[in-house]
């Protein structure tokens, strides 16, 4: 009923020629990867180096002073298999320099402010260095809602997003990304010892088989719970999607003239490309 | 039916760019011509490529159009299949593919079966043609069905009742579905449907898919030519352009044709006489 094995070969082929056709109908041939040490960000810049040349590639490394020292140890393993540019830019006195007038603020405004503030220095290194933000979302955690808005969420092209995290380890493992970090626990590591399976209540195996029946395979609701699901589980997956359906849209526009942006005036993203 | 060289020129057409796209047709139409080949097939929409949206209006051509004029003179030539989005009189934008030879166009389909679900959204932006019909070449008798249409099997039906030898599918087919089918789950379907219609209308089938990506969708190409007895008589890579050339002949047609006598036993009445009940028991109902 749910198998998400992948053909690792074609769909290689398939996000490496996505990489390189984007870019280059953008009008560029490079592209800013941020690298977090984990196994979305390392499969991102795999593809890309093979896509467009690890000279073209550019890893940054965002570390904030929380950051488990682990995440840039890993990071850096990426770095020396692909032979790609790096840097590092330490977030911590933006973020700070703003907490200190917010004192209050709890983890979930820290870590968004963590995720903001890496979004705006990739966007940066694009215009610095002419290369276009290159995404790494899963569809897992884009169907979830389980990412910030505008953060990490925010790219120019990704060649994850319709690849469910399990389905994203199988690819990494396939191109060679190191096994360490196709292992780990995954962690947005927005503070110490916060673990993705821990926040969610939930292992990326058993979502992303509901995911795949509810969103690929168009199961209801009810015919999950009928083929032994448990109810709960589904529901609370089904209200996720749901309730984050915001964050995969551009904003709501009022509609008052004839023809409306993505409403009724509707063009190609590759328009003109 | 003549022995005939075929090609399929499996492009990436740059979106929304005429112009552009007919400078890759005038250099495969020459390709074709320096190899001897009598027909070549191309893709659906191969003048404007295919995700169009709004842009559908700025890039129709009426069958007259003068763009058209570098087309026409080479089919003296090179015969050919070309896609295009048609302004037809009334201001209705047909998804159309021509059919080019001696100089003029010979024959339009106009795509009957406009997927308008999943990836699809041609309803919203074209109209519906209204017309199978085969029609005679210098090569043989042929019909143009464009993707969609051949997965309403009535219509290759049609196509070979009405003496067509050789069914001709330009296609863009973006590849959908993961797992172990290569390349994508849609393309082995394809592949299972193109091979059932050469073995049960025993005729050539000519499926022209292109490659290229189109707002993150890849078309997955491995276009093929299908003989009368449903074996692919050559293939395309899948994912990457490619000049296709096969030789058909007609030797192979009539023999498939006295093997299997399927065209023969088909009867036309009797189709003709359920669907007409199957109609009137819906009275006017979809279904």
């Amino acid at each position: 009923m749910v198998d998400l094995r992948l053909n690792c070969d074609t769909v290689r082929r398939v996000l490496t020629g996505f990489i390189d056709n984007e870019v280059r109908k953008a009008g560029f041939e490079r592209v800013v990867v941020g690298l977090s040490g984990g196994v979305d960000s390392s499969l991102s810049a795999f593809l890309a180096a093979e896509a467009l040349g690890p000279q073209n590639v550019w890893g940054i490394l965002m570390p904030y002073r929380t950051s488990n020292p682990e995440s840039a140890t890993h990071a850096t393993l990426v770095v020396e298999a692909l032979d790609i540019h790096n840097l590092t830019v330490d977030i911590t006195p933006m973020v700070d320099a703003y907490f200190a007038t917010f004192t209050d603020a709890d983890n979930v405004r820290r870590g968004n402010k963590m995720a903001r503030e890496r979004m705006t220095i990739l966007f940066d290194h694009s215009a610095r260095l002419g290369g276009l933000v290159l995404g790494t979302s899963n569809k897992t955690e884009l169907l979830l809602g389980y990412g910030t808005l505008y953060g990490d969420m925010a790219s120019a092209v990704n060649p994850l997003g319709d690849l469910y995290k399990t389905q994203v380890r199988q690819l990494a493992l396939h191109l060679k990304v190191p096994t360490v970090i196709v292992e780990k626990q995954p962690s947005a590591d927005l503070w110490a010892g916060q673990t993705d399976e821990a926040e969610l209540g939930f292992t990326y195996k058993e979502v992303d088989r509901v995911l795949y029946l509810l969103v690929d395979q168009r199961y209801e609701v009810a015919d999950l719970i009928a083929d032994g699901f448990d109810e709960r589980f589904v529901r609370a997956v089904y209200h996720k999607v749901q309730a984050s359906q915001y964050k995969r849209r551009l904003p709501v526009i009022a509609k008052v003239s004839s023809r409306t942006i993505d409403r009724d005036f509707r063009y190609p993203r590759d328009w003109g490309r | 039916m003549r022995r005939s060289r075929v090609a399929v020129a499996q492009i990436a057409p740059i979106l929304g760019d005429v112009e552009k796209n007919l400078a890759l047709h005038e250099k495969a139409a020459r390709e074709a011509i320096s190899q001897s080949v009598n027909l070549l097939v191309f893709p659906e929409l191969s003048l404007t490529g295919y995700f169009l949206k709004d842009q559908v209006t700025s890039v129709a051509l009426t069958e007259h159009a003068p763009a058209l004029d570098v087309l026409r003179n080479l089919s003296h030539r090179v015969a050919m299949v070309v896609g295009f989005v048609e302004e037809a009189p009334g201001h209705r934008f047909h998804n159309a593919a021509a059919y080019l030879e001696g100089g003029e166009i010979r024959h339009i389909h106009r795509k009957v079966y406009l997927p308008t679900y999943g990836i699809f959204d041609e309803q919203r932006y074209l109209a519906a043609g209204a017309q199978v019909q085969a029609f005679d070449t210098a090569l043989g008798r042929m019909a143009i069905l464009i993707c969609e249409d051949l997965w309403h099997p009535a219509t290759a039906g049609i196509a070979a009742w009405d003496g067509a030898e050789i069914i001709l599918c330009p296609s863009a087919s973006p590849g959908r579905g993961l797992g172990q089918a290569e390349p994508f789950q849609n393309a082995s379907t394809w592949e299972r449907v193109i091979r059932a219609y050469g073995d049960l209308f025993t005729c050539f089938v000519v499926y022209a898919n292109r490659v290229g990506y189109e707002d993150g969708a890849c078309f997955w190409g491995g276009s093929e030519v299908v003989g009368p007895t449903g074996q692919a008589l050559a293939k395309a890579r899948y994912l990457e352009e490619e000049f296709l050339v096969v030789e058909v002949e007609g030797g192979a047609l009539r023999r498939a044709r006295v093997a299997n006598p399927l065209l023969r036993d088909e009867r036309l009445e009797l189709t003709l006489q359920e669907v007409q009940r199957i109609l009137r028991a819906r009275g006017g109902d979809p279904g």
